[in-house]
């Protein structure tokens, strides 16, 4: 009978590092090699590293900037449809609906969706809440946040060649390197 | 990209000595022992001055339940408000407590948009605090309108009636203002917790197999999960970081204005009325100066016992960290000073003669001593912090923000109290004391904040450890210790 390892499909090749230059360089490495599906992991955001892997800006921004306009167009419109479309009360002889009276209210809800906007927006462009992944099985890639550093090349990369990539890996200077499974 | 990095011909000489700022975290510690330090907090066995201190904030709690119950099932007038001074001690506690959260919001999104990297110590700590302060904050107004079960018309929700709320009052803008403070200071707290629940999440996996006794390993059981499920399966991967980022850069530079517009617009709830000593254009930047001074007090009220409590805090918040906070407090307190001059100005030099009354009465009318209190506190204890030794002895600075704690409670006293208590008409005059249910109300908020504030130091990373790693030498690619070749 097979053993259950022969069934196991592998996930990646994973490497690790000591300092936070080291994975840098691998990541340049990695780059420029013409990889597409992998990561850097790191117990910090390591700054340098978005050029190293060639990431262009993030999009969080459009969350935000879309989230907050409807906020403050939504809270208008609310108070102009609450106080002086569907029940207006007149004060002291002054306008049902002015932006100013109203300025605000329409400000405070410009940045809460704003802000959940942000927040949301980050999670789903990186696809969390993920409450199961490969590599969080493993033991050693605990320390990732930790002190250690990891480059994870995937082995769904039109790229990846077992052979290969362990040794591209191994000539960025990485001192263990293993594969992981899905 | 290849063409951001620097051509080989140019060498990068490492900055002269004397120019090297003072490295964060003291005596050169590894990224490791960042981890462990602070993860030790929650990992040891609780020491006993926590559970001392925990009963006894519990016990000063029971004071906020006694005092509400009795409060609402008799109605408003167990407290001392009567003719005229209809706002007195929850609006004053409302304001004091609302205004200790803006230093937390303050440290965790101004001085980040300023890059002030020492704030990467305090942060977590004054985010807890501002939350727990709000919490403490919103119960005032919510039963000061006396018949609570009407609370929700505050919100715009249709009921019965087929009224909606009144957009064109500050009041109606303050709920507003403090509702949307306190979500967005949940949300921005959460996300900074997020590498570091996933921290705590492997440091329990990684000693899983090592723990024996049952109880042990249902607690382990039980800490992975739960820390686990709140880090939301975070990786530490780069492509998150870069959108983890940009997000929080979004969010320091969304809280900014919220900060500044929260505080402004307490203070509206006062100028926006037609009454002398409430009535004037000075009040949302004095409100926002008193706010962050009040509030940087209360961390350091907190930060200086809890880092000499806890082993090897004291490599993280350091004296230097003590002695910024300590020239905030001193900025601030001198701005404070300055308004309140500026306020007696104004109403000389305004020519009304109500306004001129209205700030001659506090000075030196009955309710003096109020003023004088906040003046010896807020004005003239900050003046210490002038000289090096006052502002690098812990001991010391304690004392200090203890007196700006009550000066800023004074503060708040004069402004709401002795305005009304003598205003346009001699007939209208009366004198204001509390009653027994507006204090132990009052103190009770106090154990109710340390409770929660000792509860999140126990259970929670108390140091937002993944920030405070990245300021260190070590986790710079380009520095020597970051493992960079010259």
């Amino acid at each position: 009978m097979d053993s259950l390892d022969d069934y196991q499909i592998p996930y990646g090749l994973m490497a690790e590092f000591d300092t936070p230059a080291d994975a840098m360089h691998a990541a340049e490495q990695v780059r420029d090699a013409g990889f597409t599906r992998w990561d850097v992991h790191t117990p910090y955001p390591v700054h340098g590293m978005d050029d190293a892997m060639g990431l262009g800006n993030s999009k969080v921004g459009w969350f935000t900037f879309c989230c907050g306009l409807c906020g403050f167009f939504g809270g208008m419109l609310m108070i102009w449809y609450m106080n002086a479309y569907d029940y207006g009360i007149p004060v002291g002889g002054k306008p049902n609906f002015s932006p100013f009276a109203s300025f605000p209210v329409a400000y405070e809800m410009t940045i809460l969706s704003g802000a959940f906007g942000s927040l949301f927006g980050m999670l789903f462009l990186n696809k969390l809440p993920r409450l199961h992944h490969p590599l969080l099985k493993n033991m050693r890639f605990a320390d990732v946040t930790h002190d250690k550093f990891f480059v994870v090349i995937e082995a769904d990369d039109p790229k990846y060649e077992e052979e290969e990539t362990r040794a591209l890996l191994k000539k960025a200077g990485s001192k263990h390197i293993e594969l992981v499974n899905e | 990209m290849a063409n951001h990095s620097v051509p080989s011909s140019v060498k990068i000489a490492p900055p002269p000595e004397e120019l090297e700022r003072p490295a964060l975290v003291e005596n050169n510690r590894s990224l490791g022992w960042i981890s462990d330090t602070v993860a030790g907090v929650i990992e040891n066995k609780t020491p006993g001055w926590w559970k001392l201190t925990f009963g006894i904030s519990l016990l000063v709690s029971l004071g906020l339940p006694i005092g509400l119950v009795y409060l609402i099932s008799t109605g408003v007038g167990v407290w001392g408000l009567n003719h005229p001074v209809a706002w007195g001690w929850a609006i004053v506690n409302f304001v004091w407590w609302i205004g200790i959260g803006h230093a937390g919001t303050l440290i965790s999104a101004i001085l980040f948009l300023l890059r002030q990297k020492w704030r990467t110590s305090i942060n977590r700590a004054s985010e807890a605090m501002t939350i727990f302060a709000v919490m403490c904050a919103g119960i005032f107004p919510a039963v000061h309108v006396g018949r609570i079960w009407f609370d929700w018309w505050l919100f715009p929700l249709p009921n019965a009636n087929s009224i909606w709320p009144q957009f064109r009052s500050p009041l109606l803008w303050d709920v507003f203002a403090v509702s949307t403070y306190f979500t967005v200071s949940v949300l921005f707290w959460y996300m900074g917790l997020i590498p570091d629940l996933a921290t705590m999440r492997d440091r329990f996996r990684k000693v899983a197999g090592k723990v024996v006794k049952p109880a042990a390993k249902m607690r382990n059981k039980l800490a992975q999960f739960l820390y686990g499920l709140f880090s939301l399966g975070w990786t530490g991967s780069n492509r998150h970081w870069r959108n983890y980022e940009k997000a929080y850069l979004l969010l320091a530079g969304l809280s900014t204005p919220l900060v500044l517009s929260v505080h402004s617009i307490v203070s509206f709830d006062f100028a926006v009325s037609q009454l002398p000593g409430w009535h004037t254009t000075i009040f949302p930047p004095y409100f926002v100066a008193g706010a962050v001074f009040g509030g940087f007090a209360m961390v350091m009220t907190l930060m200086i016992p809890l880092v000499s409590l806890y082993k090897g805090l004291d490599e993280i918040v350091t004296i230097r960290h003590l002695e910024v906070m300590s020239k905030v407090i001193l900025v601030t307190g001198s701005i404070v000073g300055y308004a309140y001059g500026m306020e007696f100005f104004i109403a000389y030099y305004g020519g009304n003669p109500y306004e001129l009354y209205a700030f001659k009465n506090r000075a030196f009318g009955d309710m003096n001593w109020s003023y004088w209190w906040m003046i010896g506190c807020n004005v003239l204890a900050p003046q210490f912090f002038w000289f090096k030794w006052c502002r690098t002895t812990p001991w010391f600075i304690w004392v200090v923000c203890g007196f700006v704690n009550i000066g800023m409670w004074m503060e708040r006293f004069v402004i709401v109290v002795t305005s009304l208590h003598n205003d346009f008409m001699p007939g209208n005059w009366g004198y204001y004391s509390p009653s027994w249910v507006d204090m132990i109300t009052y103190f009770g908020t106090f154990g109710f904040f340390m409770t929660l504030f000792l509860l999140f130091c126990r259970f929670l990373p108390l140091i937002a450890i993944s920030e405070v790693k990245g300021v260190t030498p070590q986790a710079d690619p380009h520095h020597p210790l970051g493992g960079a070749k010259h």
